[in-house]
């Protein structure tokens, strides 16, 4: 038995722990809790006196305006692409750094990221001698590993005084996208180790008196590919968020400390009773939904996310056990804050979009996950492309909450299908026209088809899955910026559809080339070429898989320059059938691709991809069809095998009674092939994943795990979960023509 | 009294069954999984989102890979109407996504009105999209609306 140390040695052991630790490293007791924290003593005595709702309300209105204002700064001064769109957001956090507001219009998950680096602030660098918290300084980080959505955004904290007296925290959030990776653009899917994501900054002071230090500014610019960017968008951060500033000493002003600082306190604490009064309307119970996920962006490799939500009385609990473990050397894994943080944007976005945009949302519910596993890896893991889970987590909401909520005799919001939830989007880098050494994203990824709602067909390309506000681009203000051309951009990709009563919201093709630089490339980082990612609802089905296609070994401004009329239109699925380029090299890839090289004129097509179908697609009024046939979103042999309409296709009449006569066959004809349940389960359900299957996650027990690792499959129980080592896909290519080549040897000699 | 659960299927909270919303069909127990008292049929993917790039020429044509994925329909066995379609691996056990608590679902609505229809809310999430459009136009002096004036701009 030890020995219970008295008070003092207790403290005397804390302060040598404290005094001595080797690194500060991502804290667990910060990272793993997305709770409110307790009120503060200030808090405290200004609630127990008590607060004027109706100057809360005031106040509130204010801090809107700021946070919009300081949005519209970033949003107009930004340099990075994803500043000029909207991937931003401008926040206000208690002094503990509790998210309380962000700019209306502002991305959801960047703020809900932001308290784990204040939090981390608050507990190390505040009676840090050597580093300290005071007024004009100002704190930069991009590490998701200590709080963020991913290495490519950075942020800039400010702690705010009022007459001595720390009271509140401002920040500004952009995806600035390149930071030094091994690949450009900042979301490198060849990252095999965390060493290979580019810069980590872990929380610092790079503003003191107001000013950007810079000798720490340089080091910044000389660790990343664009410097230029990197000394702007600092700077843009940084006055952005002191013109808050400015706003929010005057309502301290005008009001006082204890008014702005109930208010922030009120507002956490009356959105966290409104989630628990919302959660307690709902019935009892359990609804379970599993995602997956078909690549590693380095190989096919189907993982599973898997989903119960259980509700009783105001409590809600999520639980992703049974999910794919984490991958050692592929980039795919997110840490469990950035999920959660993803978590937190769903649910505003898809489920509950009238709540205030706080953490608080998130705060009442509980979240269990393996640790370990995609969703909530070791911090070594690399996690440059998080985002694949991550807008997994955006979308998990949508099918088991209507689940629970359809019944509801008050609802807050649409029923909706999943929206798209890939990254479809043209990420590049190289050497620009103008001789600039650049990496980014294009905004396309703005552009995701929403699902279908319970009374409407979904939106096109509405959206991303992590933000309502988000533009998808001007292609003529990139196309000067750096050598993409684009062939074709914002056709709605015809027939690539979320069928249902009520069809999704579609994306487009996107068919780029580079001109005028040395030195080109592109990457992509999607999912959904084997299996579909966007889940349709009750009876909808989900959207088709999605393809890159390339037209490689020509020069396509060579091509047209010989014959003007080479390609009569640039429509994805008429190249890659016609071929109408002569001695080009077509080929239909995985959507995921590292970066690749692109020699002037050489073609790459993706599609932005559409949401999940509502309902059972015989239900659906032949008037729509009609109307989607007449705007080219779709051809008649769908109109007739997936929809069965009967319909003149030249006036597009519609014959109604052999509409509903060959209907009614119809629904017939899947009665007769349909099988009862339970025979159905005893003949299909096999007791673990097919061989052939690079399977990552739970089969039928969500304790029991299967991975593949070093090229062999394993089985593992949830709490235990190690992490799974890929092989070289060249190795395992090499290795693979070495055995055709032995094979064909074998059979010459034979011969 | 019925409580409405998805487009297709309800509890009747005095029977404690679960029943099609669209023939009344009696599928089972609201306390058993609702899927037991439908049919089911192993669709190839490829069927529904078929190939739209030549076959003979490629691989990967937008149809999912039916050896990774296949799509479980649930009929009504009575009027076949498709109530779920699943989308799982070859072999997966189909998930049982709805599992209500009847006692509390039957004391949380002994003082609610039935309701018949399910109830409507606006799409809030387009409403914001709609409005962040209207501010950027604003700032970027063009519409979305099809037409612009700004001198490079172009529209979705």
């Amino acid at each position: 038995m030890h020995e219970v140390m008295s008070k003092e040695d207790q403290g005397l052991m804390d302060k040598f722990l404290a005094d001595n630790t080797l690194f500060l490293g991502p804290d667990p007791e910060i990272m793993r809790n997305h709770q409110l924290t307790p009120r503060s003593a200030m808090e405290e005595e200004i609630l127990q006196k008590g607060i004027d709702p109706h100057q809360v309300h005031h106040i509130r209105g204010l801090l809107n305006s700021a946070l919009g204002e300081s949005f519209t700064m970033v949003n107009q001064m930004g340099a990075a692409p994803g500043a000029k769109w909207g991937d931003l957001v401008t926040g206000i956090y208690t002094a503990q750094g509790d998210l309380s507001m962000i700019a209306p219009n502002g991305i959801i998950a960047f703020a809900a990221c932001c308290f784990y680096p204040i939090r981390f602030i608050m507990k190390n660098w505040v009676n840090d001698p050597t580093v300290g918290v005071k007024e004009g300084d100002g704190f930069i980080h991009n590490d998701a590993r200590y709080g963020g959505i991913h290495n490519t955004d950075q942020s800039m904290m400010i702690p705010l005084f009022y007459k001595g007296e720390l009271i509140c925290w401002l920040s500004t959030t952009i995806h600035e996208g390149e930071n030094g990776a091994c690949e450009p653009g900042g979301l490198p899917a060849s990252a095999e180790s965390k060493y290979d994501e580019g810069i980590k900054m872990s929380p610092f002071k790079v503003v003191e008196n107001f000013e950007l230090k810079r000798d720490l500014v340089t080091f910044l610019q000389n660790s990343v590919r664009d410097p230029r960017l990197q000394l702007e968008d600092m700077k843009v951060k940084l006055h952005a968020v002191l013109r808050l500033r400015e706003r929010v000493l005057a309502i301290l002003d005008q009001f006082g400390r204890d008014a702005l600082v109930g208010t922030l306190r009120h507002h956490l604490e009356a959105v966290e009773i409104e989630m628990r009064r919302r959660i307690s309307e709902m019935p009892d119970g359990t609804t379970r939904v599993v995602q997956f996920m078909d690549s590693s962006l380095r190989e096919s490799a189907l993982q599973k996310i898997s989903c119960a939500i259980t509700v009783k009385g105001d409590r809600m609990i999520m639980d992703f056990r049974g999910s794919a473990p984490q991958f050692l050397n592929r980039s795919v894994n997110a840490n469990i804050a950035s999920f959660k943080a993803a978590l937190c944007t769903g649910l505003l976005q898809n489920i509950w979009p009238d709540l205030p945009h706080t953490m608080a949302v998130l705060s009442p519910i509980e979240i269990i996950t393996d640790r370990n596993s995609i969703l909530d890896a070791e911090g070594e893991m690399p996690q440059a492309m998080s985002l694949m889970p991550l807008f997994k987590g955006c979308v998990v909401w949508t099918i088991p909450m209507n689940k629970f909520n359809y019944s509801l005799p008050k609802r807050y919001s649409a029923v909706i299908a999943s929206q798209y939830d890939q990254a479809a989007t043209f990420i590049y880098g190289g050497l620009t026209q103008h001789g600039d050494i650049t990496g980014n994203f294009c905004a396309d990824i703005n552009g995701n088809g929403q699902g279908a709602r319970s009374d409407a067909d979904g939106e096109h390309s509405i959206s991303p899955v992590f933000g309502f506000m988000c533009d998808t681009g001007e292609h003529e203000i990139s196309e000067e910026d750096t050598p993409i051309i684009r062939l074709g951009a914002q056709r709605l990709a015809k027939d690539r559809i979320g069928w249902g009563k009520y069809r999704a919201g579609m994306g487009y093709e996107q068919i780029a080339t580079a001109r005028g630089s040395g030195l080109w490339g592109f990457m992509t980082g999607c999912e959904g070429s084997k299996f579909p990612s966007a889940q349709g609802l009750f009876g909808g089905y989900s959207c088709p898989a999605y393809q890159l296609l390339k037209i490689k070994d020509i020069n396509i401004f060579k091509e047209l320059e010989k014959n003007p009329n080479v390609v009569e239109v640039f429509d994805i699925v008429k190249l890659m059938n016609e071929q109408p380029i002569p001695n080009a090299t077509y080929s239909s890839n995985d959507m995921g691709m590292t970066f690749e090289l692109c020699n002037e004129g050489e073609i790459y097509m993706i599609c932005q991809g559409s949401g999940g179908g509502y309902g059972d697609v015989l239900e659906r009024d032949p008037k729509l069809v009609m109307k989607d046939l007449s705007e080219d979103l779709m051809s008649h042999e769908n109109a007739k095998d997936i929809y069965k309409v009967v319909y003149d296709e030249t006036s597009l009449v519609v014959d109604e009674l052999a509409t509903l006569n060959l209907r009614a066959s119809y629904r017939k004809e899947r009665i007769a092939r349909g099988k009862p349940f339970d025979q159905f389960c005893a003949e299909w359900v096999e007791p673990e994943p097919p061989v052939n299957l690079p399977y990552f996650g739970s089969w039928g027990d969500p304790k029991v795990i299967y991975g593949t690792h070093i090229g062999q499959r394993i089985v593992m129980d949830g709490d235990k979960l190690q992490g799974m080592f890929m092989l070289n896909p060249k190795d395992v290519k090499i290795s693979q023509l070495q055995a055709k080549i032995k094979e064909l040897e074998k059979s010459a000699k034979s011969n | 009294m019925n409580v409405l659960i998805t487009e297709y299927l309800r509890i009747n909270l005095d029977t404690e069954k679960w029943e099609c919303r669209c023939c009344g069909n009696v599928h089972g127990s609201a306390r058993d999984n609702y899927k037991r008292g439908l049919l089911v049929y192993d669709r190839d993917p490829s069927e529904i989102h078929k190939p739209l790039l030549d076959i003979k020429k490629y691989d990967r044509t937008y149809a999912p890979d039916p050896t990774w994925c296949r799509i479980l329909e649930y009929y009504c066995p009575s009027c076949g109407v498709m109530v779920e379609a699943e989308y799982l691996p070859p072999g997966h056990p189909p998930v049982r996504d709805i599992e209500l608590d009847i006692d509390s679902l039957k004391l949380q609505w002994k003082d609610r009105e039935e309701v018949k229809e399910l109830v409507s809310a606006p799409d809030l999430a387009l409403q914001k999209v709609k409005l962040q459009r209207e501010i950027h136009s604003k700032i970027h002096n063009h519409s979305h609306d099809g037409e612009h004036d700004h001198k490079n701009g172009k529209t979705l």
